[in-house]
């Protein structure tokens, strides 16, 4: 056991450096805990949805022995420590602080398929222990291995485990615990909708971001509105109507295309062909795209920074012709999220 | 100037080869919209399957997917021989890499039933154009690919007979882009006009000046044909058409996806406009899409959709059978 699980100077002081006040800034940027059974199918997620490695892939990948920590270079700095399911963390004889200290989201991962009494009992014991002493963690469940199941199955079984964790806490004594619950499949996007979910919940101007983007997508006629981490295909914040996965594919892949054609076209540097002010406009600008006339279905996509992009589904008939308007009014909408982010 | 104006040709293709290589699982991608982990559900071609696509308007392909196992193979080159190698436009034949009987020491079947194939086309069409497809290239290791197909390559042609040095060959999977770099090639020495488009094109180039301009066949999304400007021949990415094509062709699936099946036409503009490139990509013809690629700047939208649609009329006439 003495392979490798960390102590403390593993954490984010190593980065550090004497930087103070920089330090002060990344020790608020949360940190998100994968744990759950060994074979729960922890590392495959993080592998699909950091690394973009194929589903199919999965199945060649090791047990993980040691904690596996990844930064993640997405809008937000996150580090995502891999826990290995063999271990028992509430063992005295860790150095909790170290791994429980400053966690943002812990995420459960359940094997549906597996007889899930045990691991259930793990969780509530975990939750019981970390509130304690960490009472600001939140808890997502990802009810993962979902796609086994048969469609009458699945809402049974996740009812089922709902009910046990909540009566197992309310035993112990924690009524309304801020756990969330997701089904998930590493085959197809709802293991990226749950972690978006997830990370929403990491993100203090969720509710400023949601309440801009519904006011956005009643003044230009969008059905469905998203702010999309260009790079996970994370979305960190959405308009507040009801959860749409095709969607979410759909936007999701619409930034495949744009990201391939980039890279297809993008081999020109834009000093080349402008300088001074005509290249700053044009980079404040940012990369800007839609698709008209997909049975009657218009895609937007606008750049807000690096990381994120603005991506709207219109169904609007005027589309073509209130182009300008919304451009507009998509230009304001950018220019309030930059100072919301804090990114200006 | 009456043969510019051809009656809607149609074009016999051969897809041969031996059994379980692929032919069908490729003829699906490319020409029925399937995507490629949806090729599993095939079974086995019996005998011949024909099957026609409409090219381009004034193109029909008529496919004869030519079941491979060796039963079908020897009736082909007896009792069906004119029958079957009559009037051939392409011969496509596919070879399959992870075939043991190509090339070993103990047994050549695959190239003697090949050189048998290839005797009987030049027999009754010596015209024909024969393409080789090295199929599944995926499972052979990136770092030897080149040096396999060479190998490949050159005993095919050894065994080419009468078509010795015509033949060309291409490795290719139906899980990246090679299989529409073979197949685009394919479909682009079938179709007819093909100057007179990219005479078209080049105006359209002129009056945009684009750097590149690549005509999109609809349904298949296979490059038919392209201008490109020296600056555009910079761009470090040679195999770039096969790219666009399946790109597109995935997003054409996605957007599928959300809509619901059968739309004829997937979308109508697409525009990308970021500091370092712009892009259109728009529907052209009834039967075509346009990629105009213009140097990063301001793009002025309207003024190229004009110049598109200058063009448009021009070719929407070649495309008109008769």
């Amino acid at each position: 056991m003495g392979k490798g699980i960390p102590t403390a100077d593993a954490g984010p002081t190593t980065t550090g450096n004497g930087d103070i006040k920089h330090r002060s800034k990344r020790d608020q940027k949360p940190r998100l805990l994968l744990m759950g059974l060994k074979r729960s199918g922890k590392t495959s997620i993080s592998n699909v949805v950091f690394r973009k490695m194929t589903p199919s892939d999965t199945i060649f990948l090791d047990t993980t022995t040691t904690i596996q920590k990844e930064a993640t270079h997405t809008f937000m700095d996150f580090q995502i420590w891999d826990l290995p399911g063999q271990i028992d963390y509430l063992d005295r004889s860790f150095d909790a602080e170290s791994i429980f200290g400053g966690v943002g989201a812990m995420i459960w991962v359940l094997d549906a398929l597996d007889n899930y009494m045990e691991t259930v009992g793990h969780l509530t014991d975990t939750v019981f222990h970390l509130q304690q002493s960490y009472p600001s963690i939140k808890y997502s469940v990802f009810i993962h291995k979902i796609d086994c199941l048969t469609e009458d199955l699945r809402d049974d079984t996740v009812r089922d485990i709902t009910q046990r964790i909540t009566d197992d806490l309310y035993d112990v004594g924690l009524e309304n615990p801020p756990i969330s619950y997701h089904s998930t499949s590493i085959f197809d996007s709802s293991i990226f909708e749950a972690f978006s979910k997830v990370m929403q919940s990491l993100v203090p101007q969720l509710p400023v971001l949601e309440s801009l983007l519904d006011t956005i997508g009643a003044s230009c006629h969008f059905e469905k509105v998203y702010l999309f981490d260009v790079i996970s295909k994370i979305y960190i914040a959405s308009d507040t109507t009801s959860v749409d996965l095709r969607a979410y594919e759909l936007c999701s892949d619409f930034i495949n295309i744009i990201v391939d054609l980039s890279e297809v076209y993008g081999w020109h540097q834009e000093t080349d062909f402008h300088e001074g002010e005509q290249l700053a406009a044009l980079q404040a600008h940012g990369a800007e795209s839609y698709v008209n006339n997909i049975k009657g279905y218009t895609l937007y996509l606008r750049e807000i920074n690096r990381n994120l992009s603005f991506i709207a589904i219109s169904k609007d008939p005027a589309f073509d012709r209130e182009k300008s308007l919304i451009d507009y009014n998509v230009g304001m909408l950018r220019d309030t999220l930059l100072k919301v982010l804090d990114y200006v | 100037m009456d043969n510019l104006k051809t009656k809607p040709a149609k074009k016999k293709i051969l897809l041969m080869g031996k059994s379980g290589s692929g032919k069908s699982s490729m003829r699906s991608i490319i020409f029925s919209n399937f995507v490629a982990k949806d090729v599993r559900r095939l079974g086995a071609t019996i005998d011949v399957e024909h099957a026609q696509f409409k090219f381009l308007g004034n193109l029909i392909l008529n496919l004869w997917d030519c079941g491979g196992q060796d039963a079908f193979t020897e009736t082909y080159l007896t009792s069906q021989k004119s029958h079957v190698f009559s009037e051939v436009g392409v011969l496509i034949y596919v070879f399959d890499t992870e075939s043991r009987q190509f090339h070993s020491p103990n047994s050549k079947i695959d190239l003697d039933t090949y050189a048998h194939i290839i005797n009987a086309l030049h027999q009754y069409s010596p015209h024909a154009h024969v393409f080789c497809l090295v199929h599944k290239m995926d499972l052979v290791p990136n770092d030897r690919r080149d040096e396999f197909l060479d190998n490949k390559s050159i005993l095919i042609n050894h065994y080419s007979g009468g078509f010795k040095n015509a033949v060309r060959t291409y490795g290719t999977s139906i899980w990246d882009q090679t299989l529409y770099l073979a197949w685009g090639d394919i479909v682009q020495c079938l179709t007819p006009n093909l100057d007179l488009m990219r005479n078209y094109l080049s105006k359209l180039g002129q009056a945009t000046k684009a750097e590149e301009i690549v005509l999109f066949e609809r349904a298949t999304f296979l490059r038919v044909t392209d201008v490109t400007t020296p600056t555009g021949e910079e761009n470090p990415y040679s195999d770039r058409f096969e790219r666009l094509s399946n790109l597109i062709k995935t997003f054409k699936h996605s957007l599928q996806m959300y809509t619901g099946q059968g739309a004829s036409h997937p979308f109508g503009e697409f525009t990308i406009s970021c500091p370092r490139f712009n892009l259109v990509l728009s529907r052209l013809t009834p039967n075509t899409y346009v990629l105009v690629v213009l140097p990063p700047g301001g793009m002025d939208l309207v003024n190229t959709r004009l110049n598109i649609m200058g063009v448009r009329d021009g070719l929407a006439a070649l495309d008109q059978p008769g």
